[in-house]
């Protein structure tokens, strides 16, 4: 690792860091329904969609109706993406006659890309026909991800607002979000991926006959569009099989770096919104200033496994499944980048990161991705953590606790604490079937820890709904497609739900004004307590899966043991 | 319950609309427009024949051109995508150690070992790139298949040079592509490469550059 890797790393941190307040009080404008400065171009669309729909944007819900009104869209969702991959050759735009998908292939990517998680079991150059990327992934890329953000503002609402029933008007949120966060952005950073290389066509597939006389069939596609959303919306999904690693996703050192800049931006944004939308900006600020000391906290560990020897090969840096244009440095970074938020998208084959590096990837996911997060999933993962330190901490000083002049209560706290165990239950339940089933172990492409971590990276990808995977494990099998698309069911439904729970309990709540007793949530001893807290929680649960995959493969490795 | 699911679905029409057809049909006719060439591909074409993408890595085997680094799916694109064998992995650690001969047979008159980039596989199985190292270790094989004297191999690889975008982001590497057109071109050999606006199959029957934008 050299001067120039430090330059980069202190670069993208700075750049994020100053691009959170202006994005996240825009943000809040969005949400509060104030008028924006893309109000003017882009009103009649808004309106458009509500006219359309049969819509009273104005009407307020209450929290039951508010997931209703979200689980039906997500329901229709996962039906229409099932259906279109599997009708898929008698529709337009296949120019390579692609076949339809399998019923099992089509319900995992279907749940998977409605659950923002991306997870692919397919390769999508060979697989889904122009149609199918746009019409199918490319909108779930933009809708799942405004889901996210709407849950994330109604929970803002719920600690906001006082004695109140309602949390906000789901259609508004996923419509204002779509229209005047995502699809601008969108537009202007699919033009700059162009102009990078990334490729936009609808052209098929091309023959060409390289200098040595060999045949070479380069696949194309309208790329850009989808991969624009892919990153700002932390989905993840790539166009083609090897995802940003692939020179037609992520052709330059500088597609790459925006495109990480891209997976943090409006997660990182969300923490500022939220110190706007409740008057209480030092937290946000606190809020993020823990994401980002864990962030890179964990990178640096990660860059240090990686830069370290492999006792097996007598190599430091390993070049196995990275590209000569990101080198190890922009690989290492992309991997912390792409699992703390929930995005999954990969430009660098994790299966042969260093052992350590590919645990601290597990590590980010397995935290529940509150390190900024995916898009609105992030802020309402971390808020989870936030009111159980701040229940632990009402517990040490024997005190009802309250967070934001909210007392919180039993039900709260059983709510809290359903949505952090619903994932950690789906990894380890997952992976300890898998590793006991036939058909769990005969897709492993890798022998000793590492076929287990393979396994344990699958369900941690899924629960989390990150999408990125140790790919050697062949995915695209009818036990694996319908173990991980339950386990991403639940790591989204199971969290979303209970979160909504919580914000109407608090929505309905009377403030209470902070007394000499209450534990202050923006100063330093809270943010070291909610550290604690998520490293505990995470430590506890993980520690024994971690130990046998990543932790015994790099003992191993340090002895030169080969698999 | 009903009373949401009308608007759900209604609504869902609507993106699917927008986002699935307006959007990537809006982007696919202004990329067309101003980045021609990128949204294309960036095929090279040279003698009238398309010779391959300049992004897209391709299979050199002959002791006359560069070679690129392995690949895990022989730099047919259809899927991309890397080995994923792990760091422990017994598999990797024999092919490494094969590729590892293999290139010190084919470079006797090159010093020390063999770059690492030209041993381990790339995470595409598509990189058009391999470092400075590993094209300079390259040379001297090169320089006695062409008969070229090896300063001039080196200045070749000097001249295809990709230095930091904007200074400071991503690694310094050769294209190998273009060095090898480059070499080829050094000795007359075809005439240069030409890039094309927008490649169609068809484009290989008709010699010379087409104009047509269409997306």
């Amino acid at each position: 690792m050299g001067f120039i890797d430090v330059v980069q790393f202190v670069l993208f941190v700075l750049l994020l860091t100053a691009i959170t307040p202006p994005l996240g009080k825009y943000m809040a404008k969005v949400f509060e329904g104030e008028r924006v400065w893309l109000s003017r171009p882009l009103g009649w669309l808004e309106r458009l969609t509500y006219r359309f729909s049969g819509i009273h944007e104005k009407e307020e819900m209450n929290w039951k109706k508010y997931a209703v009104a979200f689980m039906l869209f997500n329901f229709v969702g996962i039906v229409f993406l099932t259906v279109i991959q599997m009708v898929q050759s008698r529709l337009p735009l296949n120019p390579q006659g692609l076949p339809n998908v399998s019923w099992h292939s089509a319900v995992n990517t279907a749940v998977s890309f409605v659950t923002n998680t991306n997870w692919q079991g397919y390769s999508g150059e060979v697989t889904m026909s122009y149609l199918t990327q746009m019409i199918a992934l490319s909108v779930q890329n933009f809708v799942s991800a405004a889901c996210g953000m709407a849950v994330a503002i109604a929970l803002i609402r719920g600690i906001s607002r006082r004695s109140s029933s309602t949390i906000g008007n789901f259609w508004a949120d996923l419509t204002r979000c779509t229209v005047y966060i995502l699809l601008p952005v969108c537009i202007i950073f699919t033009l700059v991926l162009v102009g990078q290389g990334v490729v936009q066509t609808f052209k098929p597939s091309i023959d060409v006959t390289t200098l040595e006389g060999l045949k070479q069939t380069i696949a194309v596609g309208p790329a850009a569009s989808q991969i624009a959303i892919k990153m700002f919306g932390t989905n993840g999904g790539g166009f083609f099989n090897a995802n940003a690693a692939h020179p037609y996703e992520n052709p330059s050192a500088l597609s790459n770096f925006l495109q990480m800049l891209a997976i943090f931006a409006i997660g990182a944004g969300l923490t500022y919104t939220y110190g706007i939308m409740t008057k209480a900006r030092k937290h946000g600020w606190i809020i993020y200033g823990v994401m980002m000391a864990m962030f890179v906290g964990f990178t640096c560990i990660s860059l240090y496994s990686e830069y370290s020897t492999n006792n097996l090969f007598h190599q430091a840096g390993m070049m196995e499944g990275k590209e000569t244009r990101f080198g190890i440095f922009n690989s290492v970074l992309f991997s912390t980048v792409t699992t703390s938020a929930s995005c999954g998208a990969v430009n660098a084959m994790h299966s042969s990161l260093s052992p350590l590096s590919g645990g601290i990837a597990m590590l980010n996911m397995m935290l529940g991705e509150i390190i900024i997060g995916g898009v609105g999933a992030g802020f309402y993962g971390i808020m989870l953590f936030i009111l159980l330190t701040v229940f632990i901490a009402g517990l040490m000083v024997g005190r009802t606790p309250e967070y934001m002049g909210k007392k919180i209560e039993a039900r709260e706290m059983t709510l809290v604490i359903l949505a952090i165990l619903a994932p950690c239950t789906a990894i380890l339940v997952g992976t300890a079937i898998s590793a006991i089933a036939p058909a769990g172990l005969s897709s492993l492409a890798n022998k000793g820890p590492h076929g287990f971590s393979e396994m344990l990276y699958a369900y941690t990808s899924a629960a989390g709904n990150n999408g990125s995977a140790f790919a050697g494990l062949n995915a695209n099998t009818l036990f694996y497609n319908l173990m991980l698309a339950v386990t991403m069911f639940i790591g989204r439904f199971a969290i979303i739900i209970p979160i909504l729970g919580v914000a109407g309990s608090l929505a309905q709540k009377k403030y209470s004004p902070p007394s000499a007793g209450t534990f202050e949530t923006d100063s330093g001893t809270f943010a070291i307590l909610l550290v604690g807290v998520i490293l505990i929680v995470g430590a506890l649960t993980f520690l024994p899966g971690l130990s046998l995959g990543p932790i015994v493969e790099h003992l191993m490795m340090l002895k030169g043991q080969s698999f | 319950m009903k009373q949401s699911l009308f608007p759900a679905i209604r609504i869902y029409l609507f993106f699917t609309i927008l986002l699935g057809l307006a959007y990537p049909y809006l982007m696919t006719g202004i990329s067309q427009v101003v980045f021609a060439k990128q949204a294309s591909g960036e095929f090279l074409s040279r003698g009238g024949q398309l010779i391959g993408a300049k992004l897209i890595g391709q299979k050199f085997e002959k002791p006359e051109y560069f070679w690129p680094r392995p690949s895990a799916v022989d730099y047919n694109p259809l899927p991309s995508g890397g080995t994923n064998l792990g760091p422990t992995s017994a598999d990797l650690k024999k092919a490494v150690d094969e590729r590892r001969v293999k290139m010190k047979a084919a470079n006797p008159d090159s010093v020390g070992e063999p770059p690492q980039d030209l041993l381990f596989a790339s995470a595409s199985g598509l990189d058009p790139q391999i470092s400075v190292v590993a094209a300079e270790y390259q040379a001297p094989r090169i320089a006695k298949a062409r008969k070229l004297p090896q300063e001039k191999v080196g200045d070749i690889i000097k001249q295809n040079t990709e230095s930091r975008q904007l200074g400071i982001l991503g690694e310094v590497f050769v294209n190998v592509l273009t060095l090898n057109l480059a070499l080829d071109h050094a000795q007359g050999i075809d005439t240069a490469p030409v890039l094309l606006p927008v490649a169609t199959p068809s484009a290989t029957a008709t010699p010379g550059p087409t104009e047509s934008h269409t997306s």
